[in-house]
């Protein structure tokens, strides 16, 4: 569809509704919106964001699709509760600042949340439209109407009001999207709030793990300068733990209480031969390299080596591993593989993110699994030795589980390789804290109606307790923390 | 957090060190603990440096390290007054500092740095100390007032150390433990050394690190067949267990691409110096 066409058709869409309405036949025939994107060759060159957003002809257009069902399905699908319905409503009658007030009244990060929310098993899964269809890529696209209106307000000045001083201290230890939610949430209530971050920027796995063309960090930034204005005090470089631990907070330094937000850093390995080879990355090492040192600059402006690839394998198939491949790609590998054991139906990945990766030439070799690296004599990475896979019956988690082909092994030639297999939580808060209860895989136990953990005072949210998850889950829990502290501290006055 | 530059002396060609505010890293800090630093926000790296000394009443930590690259040449660049952007720590597990009885330390180049509190601390706690201190060439040799006044023997040598430690290990008691820190190489033949007269080494280890608080495994070894995180499960460990050859491949992963770089700071550094001279 050209723009002019585009325009037209929301003239008529506009006119029909004026002369009694669109009826929910003329909503299905609304062609869905797809959102403008960077042409693949000439973005697989560069780091800036693949999606370039929607224009308000988009925004009106997909809005209209909305049937605005009484029972609001999508609602229940998202899990801080937008009011979803009412603000896709607003945004199809061209009130955009109405729209984004619905949304800050449950989720303080759309412009975020509305890029990175796996939307098609949450708010789009549970659309009415979608469901018609039998496919949530077709339901109305929630998250980029999100995205739309809060990208219109990207410039807006304002700072939430805050409750009158408390004279309470909170600590909130992690500043990613979690402990922001939680910081603000307890400055509003008045409290002083202090921002522990370990990294020397602040913004979590926004800042380090999800690229630039997916996230721009302007946007992280953002935020954080939001909390700032509020009198949140941000130290970084401040390791909980190491520098100072929970306890020393709390009893030396006068916090009333702490939340805990350090999320799930810890890579995990598959523990193969030539794991430690020269050319074999954690995701977590290769992103923090390219995200945050912005190794891609090394040679013109950053410090921050990177390897310099032809061919690359990554292992996984979530966005960890989406983003690894098309991160190597930006930095000129000409052969990306992507490694992963089942099929592309099991691939935890977002399906946008699935597409772009294909779109931009990263070649998918499903029901595949490395047995070992192979290196040279200076143990640089050569290849790697793979095993084929079949599915068998479902396992804990409802995925078909992989079972190996005996003697199917073949070798890929290639000089990295990039493990993204998941990541497991950080004990370095745990250890120095014998008295918090954990579980057996190190995810913090708390009391879920009010992220109260087994220590007075300690509250905790975000994958440091449901293990590596989502943004918006991990806001979720951070604002049902700050509930709890605030909570807490009033009664902690008399 | 400023991080200034309180005072900085040349110690020798291409050794530096300097007294830097970090008050909470003072306080915290153990022997064998390191920070990491960086020298802007925006494009500079993070590098790991040990931390070789703490004064608390001033709240300053004392580093000291060679100028290797583009980065510690940049250090090297800075004058007391001038800030380290970022100083984020103690990291690492801390010594286990116990009585052994005699203790041999072996300290090669720069890592006589950090072996210097260990020393120390082992002095401290009432073990007899034998240090065995080298450089590449006298010039080299850093801290040796400061090993003659913690050991109750000094032995300066300028190869690897192994010569005089085998001779130690020979000796009847052989010694009780021995720590050995300095370049890859030369833990290794220590460790050679010791494993003949199964003497337990420490080494301390000084891989590339990225993030230093576990979350990237960069800074991986092979230790008894098993992966370890330098950073969170070292920086000490039992030598005899350290795959060394794999830690030196792992070591030069970036060396072409670092020499480039340090190449080309000097020159900016050249011109830099040209232009003030013609002001």
């Amino acid at each position: 569809m050209t723009d002019s066409e585009r325009r037209q058709l929301l003239h008529d869409l506009l006119q029909k509704q004026e002369n009694g309405g669109l009826k929910p036949r003329d909503r299905y025939e609304i062609p869905p919106q797809d959102m403008p994107e960077q042409d693949p060759v000439v973005r697989a060159g560069n780091v800036n964001e693949v999606a370039t957003g929607y224009t308000e002809t988009h925004a009106r257009i997909e809005a209209l699709r909305c049937l605005g069902c009484k029972n609001a399905p999508c609602v229940n699908g998202c899990p801080v509760r937008i009011r979803i319905r009412d603000f896709v409503v607003e945004i199809a009658e061209g009130r955009y600042e109405q729209a984004l007030s619905i949304i800050k009244e449950n989720s303080l990060l759309p412009a975020v949340c509305g890029r990175v929310c796996p939307q098609e098993n949450q708010c789009q899964l549970t659309c009415t439209v979608g469901k018609r269809f039998k496919d949530p890529t077709r339901a109305v696209s929630i998250g980029r109407l999100e995205r739309f209106v809060a990208d219109r307000d990207g410039r807006s000045e304002s700072v939430p009001a805050v409750a009158a001083e408390t004279g309470k201290k909170v600590a909130i230890v992690g500043s990613g999207p979690g402990g922001i939610v939680a910081a603000a949430d307890t400055r509003r209530a008045g409290h002083e709030v202090t921002l522990f971050e370990a990294f020397h920027k602040p913004g979590g796995v926004m800042v380090y793990g999800i690229p630039e063309f997916r996230l721009p960090k302007a946007i992280v930034q953002n935020e954080i300068d939001t909390l700032a204005k509020m009198g949140v005090k941000i130290v970084c470089n401040f390791i909980v733990g190491k520098t100072r631990t929970v306890q020393q907070l709390l009893e030396e330094d006068g916090f009333d209480a702490a939340y805990i937000g350090v999320g799930a850093g810890l890579p995990n390995f598959m523990g193969i031969e030539g794991e430690s080879l020269v050319g074999v990355y954690s995701a977590n090492e290769y992103l923090t390299r390219a995200n945050l040192m912005k190794a891609y600059g090394y040679g013109s402006c950053a410090d921050t080596p990177i390897a310099r690839s032809k061919a690359v394998a990554v292992v996984g198939g979530g966005n960890v591993a989406m983003d690894a491949a098309r991160t190597a790609l930006r930095l000129g590998a000409e052969k990306v593989y992507l490694v992963y054991r089942r099929t592309e139906k099991e691939m935890p990945a977002r399906i946008e993110e699935v597409h772009h990766a294909k779109q931009e030439g990263i070649e998918f070799h499903i029901l595949q699994s490395p047995k070992r690296i192979l290196g040279d004599q200076n143990s640089q990475v050569t290849g790697v030795e793979c095993l084929k896979y079949e599915l068998g019956e479902p396992d804990d988690s409802g995925r078909r589980r992989p079972v190996a082909i005996e003697g199917s092994e073949f070798t890929i030639d290639l000089d990295t390789v990039i493990i993204a297999i998941g990541n497991k939580p950080n004990p370095l808060i745990s250890q120095t804290m014998p008295e918090l209860e954990i579980t057996k895989w190190g995810t913090i136990v708390v009391n879920e109606e009010t992220m109260a953990t087994s220590v007075p005072g300690v509250f905790a949210g975000g994958d440091i307790v449901s293990g590596a998850a989502t943004v918006i889950l991990a806001m979720g829990q951070g604002r049902i923390a700050a509930a709890g502290i605030n909570e807490y501290l009033a009664k902690k006055d008399k | 957090m400023s991080h200034r530059i309180v005072s900085k002396k040349q110690l020798s060609e291409d050794v530096f060190t300097a007294k830097v505010e970090a008050p909470l890293v003072a306080q915290a800090r153990r022997p064998g603990q390191f920070v990491i630093i960086s020298l802007n926000n925006e494009y500079a790296e993070r590098i790991p440096l040990t931390i070789a000394g703490v004064d608390l009443r001033e709240g300053t930590i004392s580093l000291i390290w060679q100028r290797v690259g583009k980065t510690t040449a940049e250090l090297s660049d800075l004058q007391p007054g001038d800030e380290i952007a970022n100083v984020a720590g103690p990291l690492g597990n801390p010594t286990e500092l116990e009585k052994f009885g005699t203790v041999v330390c072996v300290g090669g180049g720069i890592g006589l740095a950090p072996l210097l509190p260990i020393a120390e601390a082992l002095k401290a706690i009432g073990n007899r100390i034998i240090s065995i201190i080298g450089a590449r060439n006298k010039e080299l040799l850093i801290l040796e007032e400061e090993f003659a006044r913690t050991s109750d023997e000094l032995i300066i040598t300028t190869d690897d150390g192994s010569e005089p430690l085998a001779e130690l290990c020979q000796a009847e008691p052989k010694p009780d433990k021995v720590f050995a820190i300095g370049p890859a190489i030369m833990m290794k033949f220590c460790c050679d050394v010791t494993r003949q007269f199964d003497v337990p080494t420490e080494v301390s280890l000084n891989t590339i690190m990225i993030d230093g608080t576990g979350m990237c495994g960069g800074c991986r070894i092979e230790f008894d067949g098993k992966a370890k995180f330098v950073c969170v499960d070292g920086p000490e460990f039992d030598g005899h267990k350290v795959n060394f050859d794999l830690m030196m491949k792992r070591l030069s992963a970036y060396k072409s691409a670092e020499q480039k770089e340090h190449e080309r700071y000097k020159d900016h550094r050249c011109k830099v110096s040209e232009i003030k001279e013609k002001e």
